[in-house]
């Protein structure tokens, strides 16, 4: 399974990650942090890694591509 | 030289980033530091020049040489820098406010006089720094901190703007579009003359909240439903183009640069003595 | 030592411009303005010459930033203006202090304010050359008053720029840019040349803003070993922003006190028969050329006049001038504006002698008798 990983101290709660998250990996906290709840969803495209805008948010693509 | 990974090119003891949340600042950032990764540029060899504003905080975050000076002024100090060196390579960071309305006639000579800079606006669509005022692109009808009853100038269109001014790599990328940024950033960066890439970026805080979209994922939804390619953007009646994001590569010709053609002039005037 | 020279009648201007590529400059960038212009006619010539660059900005704004871009990337550069231009130079004046790069801004001053009466003379600008860019800082300004001081000078400004890591403002007027004369070009020999201090440390410690024991910091330059990054913002010495108050604090004392605290190194003050003078006139630029007649005149006449010119107009020659005040009876300073350099002169009159202005803002520079007319009022 891929690892998502948010750095909370650099996370600002956008909520970017979350809405343009092709296959709906994260919810939220109440106080917006993002939660990588899903991630036997995640299909690695790092979509998220670009987008957020604070550097915030690391994927590591399980290379034996099991889910 | 050894291999540099995209955040060797950053300076992470300054971090969390001093940008709002939702701002498109730090997409920016990324995409030029991604490009710095696959261009393998050496930090000693290059200079990032930034103006004043939001944007203009970006050198800090950057791990080349820097030259931050003053609100609107960034090409004018990276032209002194680039024509004392060719050998550097430049870049200049600017916001839309700085580059494009203070700095607005730097910025038609600098691509007329085809100075080998690679210029990045950074387009808000208002002052986010000093709090949603309009500047030289806030689109027309739209509301900011001192047009709250509908703004009433047009936006410039700067890439049009550059292109006439005679720039030889004139291209507009968005943060949604954030693949596609860092490509034309990579070849901005590898063009000989004046690059020139606009990257719109919303600005939730201010252009965001005051036009009913006070969110980062609503801004960026609203950049992605106004941006068209370059090829749907013809099939678009001028009145309709007018309102859209046009996103594309729009010049890319060659052109010699400045310090290529003043090596000529250090020949003709040894002969003059 | 056997040193190359080249006598020529040229003007000012020319002299100026000389002198800059004499003292190693290899760069102009720069905004056409008269009285100004010779300066870059001839910086267009000249520089490529010597394989430096010439290129003309969009504005005077434009202008200084160049310079100031093209000194971080390690080229000796320069710009000439006048009042307009020097005015939109201020703001990145600031620049060049609070980066502490090496530059020379000659202002050819021309009436004002505003377009004023173009271009005819003045010297109105000795107050904005000390304060024309916002916030507290020290300055260098030097003002010549002949054609060959338009040349020895010039490269004078440059050292001085060089050794103090600031920028440097020669301040020139109308009638000295276009007045021709003979002029001793030399060519200065090595140990006449200040080059600023590089870093010779590793690159991995080299901090920008860290002052050596003689409080100016080595500068590299972009391009070289040293990764470094230089800020028109409150900065603290690593070159990265820092608003904590105790840096703000620091660097703007800094700025001013690596100026002012090196005066003696920095003031040059020409004194002329002031040995057994009774009445004084401070001078500078040209008026000191009717001052020097006037003494002349009044010597012919048995009055014991001298002359003390400011070669350096900032920082101010307190000590020089204080002492003067000290010795006569009384001061004339005759200025082409309605009294800048006199407030200076009264600051250090301790013991309230008579101080008397001889102002002139009609274009029409001072004549001898107008001083010998200030000097009969001091007398009284």
């Amino acid at each position: 399974m891929n690892r998502v990983i948010v750095n909370t101290d650099w996370c600002k709660r956008c909520g970017i990650c979350v809405e343009f998250c092709p296959v709906e990996v994260f919810t939220q906290e109440v106080d917006g942090t993002p939660v990588p709840e899903h991630l036997e969803k995640c299909t690695g495209c790092r979509m998220c890694v670009l987008r957020c805008p604070d550097f915030a948010v690391e994927v590591e693509v399980d290379k034996d591509g099991t889910k | 030289m050894s291999n540099m990974k995209f955040d060797d090119y950053l300076v992470k003891n300054k971090f969390p980033l001093f940008w709002c949340g939702g701002c498109g600042n730090g997409n920016v950032l990324g995409a030029i530091v991604r490009a710095f990764e696959e261009l393998q540029l050496d930090r000693k060899n290059t200079v990032v020049v930034t103006g004043i504003g939001c944007w203009g905080k970006a050198d800090d975050y950057i791990n080349t040489n820097a030259f931050h000076g003053t609100h609107g002024r960034a090409l004018a100090f990276a032209t002194g820098i680039k024509l004392a060196n060719p050998e550097l390579k430049v870049l200049v960071l600017m916001g839309d406010g700085d580059g494009a309305t203070i700095g607005g006639n730097h910025l038609i000579h600098a691509a007329r006089r085809n100075v080998d800079l690679t210029a990045i606006v950074v387009n808000n669509l208002n002052y986010g720094m000093t709090g949603g005022q309009y500047s030289g692109t806030t689109p027309e009808a739209s509301y900011t901190s001192t047009s709250p009853y509908g703004h009433i100038e047009q936006g410039f269109d700067l890439c049009k703007l550059v292109e006439g001014a005679g720039a030889p790599y004139v291209a507009r990328g968005s943060v949604y579009n954030i693949v596609q940024l860092q490509k034309l950033i990579v070849e901005a960066l590898n063009k000989k003359g004046f690059s020139f890439v606009e990257a719109i970026a919303p600005c939730p805080t201010h252009f965001g909240r005051r036009n009913g979209m006070k969110t980062g994922p609503k801004m960026l939804n609203w950049i992605k439903e106004n941006s068209v390619n370059i090829k749907q953007a013809e099939k678009l009646s001028p009145e309709e183009r007018e309102k859209k994001f046009v996103l594309g590569k729009f010049v890319d010709r060659d052109k010699e640069d400045y310090s290529t053609k003043y090596e000529k002039i250090f020949a003709i005037a040894e002969n003059a003595e | 030592m056997e040193q190359n020279r080249r006598i020529r009648f040229i003007q000012g201007n020319e002299a100026i411009a000389e002198g800059a590529i004499a003292a190693g400059a290899r760069f102009y960038a720069g905004y056409p303005i008269t009285p100004s212009s010779e300066v870059a006619e001839v910086s267009s010539v000249r520089l490529p010459q010597v394989g430096g660059l010439y290129v003309q900005m969009e504005d005077e704004i434009g202008s200084i930033a160049a310079i100031i871009g093209a000194s971080v990337a390690g080229k000796k550069s320069y710009t000439a203006t006048s009042g307009p231009g020097f005015s939109l130079m201020q703001e990145n004046l600031g620049v060049a202090v609070m980066a502490e790069v090496p530059c020379v801004i000659i202002d050819v001053q021309r009436s004002g304010p505003s377009t004023g009466l173009a271009t005819k003379p003045a010297q109105g600008d000795v107050m904005q050359s000390r304060w024309g860019t916002h916030g507290d800082h020290g300055i260098i300004v030097i003002s010549p008053s002949s054609v060959q001081d338009c040349y020895d000078l010039t490269i004078q400004a440059f050292n001085l720029s060089e050794k103090y890591r600031t920028p440097v403002i020669f301040l020139a007027d109308e009638i000295v840019g276009h007045m021709r004369e003979k002029a001793v070009l030399w060519e200065p020999s090595p140990d006449q040349i200040i080059n600023r201090k590089k870093p010779t440390c590793d690159p991995k410690d080299y901090k920008p803003f860290k002052p050596d024991e003689d409080g100016i910091a080595p500068l590299a330059a972009y391009g070289s070993e040293y990764v470094f990054r230089v800020s028109g913002s409150t900065h603290d010495e690593t070159g990265f922003a820092n608003s904590k108050p105790d840096n703000a604090d620091r660097f703007i004392r800094h700025y001013t006190d690596k100026i002012e605290k090196n005066k003696k190194d920095i003031v040059i003050l020409r004194r002329f028969n002031l040995e057994d003078a009774e009445y004084a006139i401070v001078t500078f630029g040209c008026s000191t050329r009717s001052a020097l007649e006037a003494m002349k005149i009044a010597r012919n006449m048995g009055k014991k006049v001298g002359v003390l010119q400011l070669v350096t107009l900032w920082p101010f020659a307190d000590d020089g001038v204080r002492e003067l005040c000290r010795k006569v009876k009384g001061v004339v300073v005759p200025e082409m504006n309605l009294g800048q350099v006199i407030r200076e002169v009264k600051r250090v009159n301790e013991n309230n002698i008579p101080i008397v202005g001889v102002n002139k803002v009609n274009s029409e520079a001072i004549t001898p008798f107008e001083i010998l007319a200030g000097i009969e009022e001091v007398e009284r």
